[in-house]
């Protein structure tokens, strides 16, 4: 925060006094890191990484949208949304019953491959046909995540369920959605979920090129998240959420239901997650219920976790770190990864809650408490 | 403005069959400052949580012709009545700026809930002022002393012109000089509006109450001025009595029923 402090005393203030401007690197700081990060994303990283680099990256950005909701939801709202592998699937899978039937009208068929193999009738299951529509799939990506976190966050926090209480209760919806999907092998490909995905809107995915206009919709749909994000951040409403992560019965006191407040973060979080599963399906081929289940919706919160879950670029920069580290160490060490991943949530939230990306601030105090001498230096 | 007072008719609370709040008939006059006092566990506290709607209680609590039971808290509290609790929350983490801010947006509209704030809302500016904030309205409340986080808590009910303040021990923890800051800023906001103020402190209350109610046991003991309630035999038995002047013992004034 850079404040030009007011001369104590009483300072005539004239009444709608905007704020004073702030210093000229203040003002083009955050507009500066977001065109540096739009050049690194859609400028550098398509011209230096391979196909196959670039492809995992897209990835990355999928685990990183999904950081920007928790960045709100947790970071700001402190809702502990342990369970966002449900979003994440809703909109994964919504995406991908759209391009399976899309690959299955190709070939002339009426059923996705997985139907005609595992399917008990000839006719696609009556919640499977509106999805052949591209405009409603899309929605849909969107709107299924958001409207069952609605209904859910209705009940949830009316009933003022928080805390620990709140994690639990949304990782076990994530393991109940993970539980039932395996179980409804006919119609959602049970364990191995809706795989081997060829086309993209028309689009074949076999073609690199193809996949490179994938990373770049990916890329920029973080970016065009994070500025929302952002402008959520700063708004009053911003302001309003942090109010209630610190002290709810106080917001309640002043007029507001903090219930509604916490439920649009809720909301906008899932969406978040729902919009990066959709993107991960054509990103990477596959959706299946190992991928939204109880393991990988920790994983979503470690990235933020470890980034600074209250800081928007510390969350998604920890997405993405995380995620590299896991598939590198993993290919290595499959066995090590759980627990390394394990350790780095307990650390982070434990002994650095504020991430890395507080690191800086967390060290200069520590090193001026301990060594007047450099106090006032920085 | 406050056209109306607060009436309080048959209120009870109890939990689990302790009655905490025992029949309180009470009646404030718009623009009073009225001090509850009472011994611990008189159900000072608990008739306050009561009005706001933090506890389930039976009875009738009007204010402005309007019936406060059964309404949740954040219902109430857009009828006009705010409160503080005995320890200060202010949200540490904002600005006293934002804190005052936040306080006066209740009803606000989505649309500008979603937009950053511009500039320093006229209620805020004068919250900043009547209660001495002014220069300090960049700090993180965090940071502030004991008494500057109870007058920011005051000045976050006075933003949202507030009719009713409920303040639960304002001074409690505070200097001698704070005292005397927050006793002013009280007789400053009560007219307009009206203020109840639970207080231990009698010298406080000698000081500034308009006017006193003695709770004892969930029942309403005494009422009236200070000098009445101070002459009760009745009220220095139960509370004042220990350390009180003898002759004021003699003056055996009965209570006067509630009107």
């Amino acid at each position: 925060m850079t404040t030009t402090t007011p001369p104590a005393g009483k300072t005539a203030t004239k009444p709608p006094v905007t704020e004073p401007p702030a210093p000229l690197l203040e003002r083009f700081r955050v507009p500066g890191a977001f065109l540096l990060g739009a050049l690194l994303l859609l400028g550098i990283a398509p011209l230096v990484l391979s196909d196959f680099r670039l492809n995992l990256l897209a990835k990355y950005l999928c685990y990183a949208i999904v950081a920007v909701g928790v960045s709100l939801a947790w970071g700001r709202g402190g809702l502990l949304v342990l369970g966002q592998g449900v979003f994440f699937g809703l909109g994964g899978y919504a995406m991908a019953m759209h391009l399976k039937l899309a690959d299955a009208a190709v070939t002339g068929e009426t059923l996705p491959d997985f139907m005609r193999l595992y399917g008990t009738g000839d006719a696609l299951p009556w919640w499977w046909k509106p999805f052949a529509n591209p405009a409603f799939a899309l929605a849909m990506t969107v709107l299924l995540p958001m409207a069952v976190a609605a209904l859910l966050g209705f009940f949830v926090f009316r009933r003022r369920v928080r805390g620990a209480y709140f994690a639990i209760l949304s990782q076990a919806l994530a393991a109940a959605f993970a539980i039932w999907l395996v179980g409804q092998q006919a119609t959602t490909g049970g364990t191995n979920g809706l795989t081997d995905i060829q086309g993209f809107f028309g689009y074949d995915l076999g073609d690199p090129v193809n996949q490179r206009m994938v990373y770049v919709i990916v890329a920029a749909v973080l970016l065009l998240l994070m500025a929302a994000a952002r402008q959520l951040f700063v708004s009053r409403y911003g302001e309003l959420l942090v109010a209630v992560r610190d002290s709810e019965e106080r917001v309640r006191f002043l007029g507001y239901n903090p219930a509604n407040v916490k439920l649009v973060a809720y909301v906008v979080a899932a969406g978040m997650a729902g919009l990066a599963g959709a993107l991960f399906v054509p990103a990477v081929g596959i959706i299946s219920p190992a991928l939204i289940g109880i393991v990988p919706s920790i994983g979503f919160v470690i990235g933020a976790a470890v980034g600074g879950r209250a800081s928007l670029l510390g969350a998604v920069v920890g997405a993405i770190a995380v995620a590299w580290t896991q598939s590198t160490l993993s290919d290595a060490y499959p066995a090590a990864w759980t627990y390394l991943q394990g350790l780095l949530f307990v650390v982070a939230v434990g002994f650095l809650p504020g991430g890395l990306a507080s690191l800086v601030t967390v060290l200069r105090r520590k090193r001026h408490t301990h060594d007047p001498a450099t106090e006032g230096a920085a | 403005m406050s056209g109306e007072g607060l009436t309080v008719r048959g209120l009870r609370v109890t939990f689990d069959g302790f009655t905490a709040v025992d029949g309180v008939d009470l009646d404030i006059l718009p623009g009073d400052l009225r001090f509850l006092i009472g011994p611990n566990g008189a159900g000072k506290t608990t008739l306050v949580d009561a009005v706001t709607g933090l506890v389930r209680a039976s009875g009738s609590v009007r204010f402005g012709g309007e019936e406060l039971l059964g309404r949740p808290v954040h219902r109430v509290a857009r009828l006009g009545i705010g409160r503080t609790f005995q320890t200060a929350t202010v949200f540490e983490e904002l600005t006293v700026l934002q804190n005052l801010d936040i306080a006066a947006g209740a009803g606000r509209g989505p649309l500008t809930m979603l937009r950053r704030r511009k500039g320093v809302p006229e209620e805020v500016t004068r919250a900043l002022e009547t209660t001495g904030l002014t220069a300090l309205r960049d700090r993180p409340a965090g940071v502030l002393a004991h008494g500057q986080k109870q007058w920011l808590e005051i000045g976050m009910l006075l933003v949202k012109d507030v009719r009713l303040l409920l303040l639960d021990e304002p001074v409690a923890g505070m200097s001698h000089d704070e005292r005397e800051a927050t006793g002013r800023l009280l007789r400053r906001i009560s007219g307009d509006r009206t203020v109840v103020v639970i207080e231990h402190d009698m010298d406080f209350m000698r000081s500034f109450a308009r006017s006193v109610s003695v709770l004892h046991a969930g029942k309403v003991l005494s009422e009236g001025s200070v000098a009445e309630v101070q002459a009760d035999a009745r009220v220095q038995e139960v509370y004042l009595g220990r350390a009180s002047e003898p002759e004021a013992q003699a003056a055996a004034v009965p209570v006067p029923e509630e009107a």
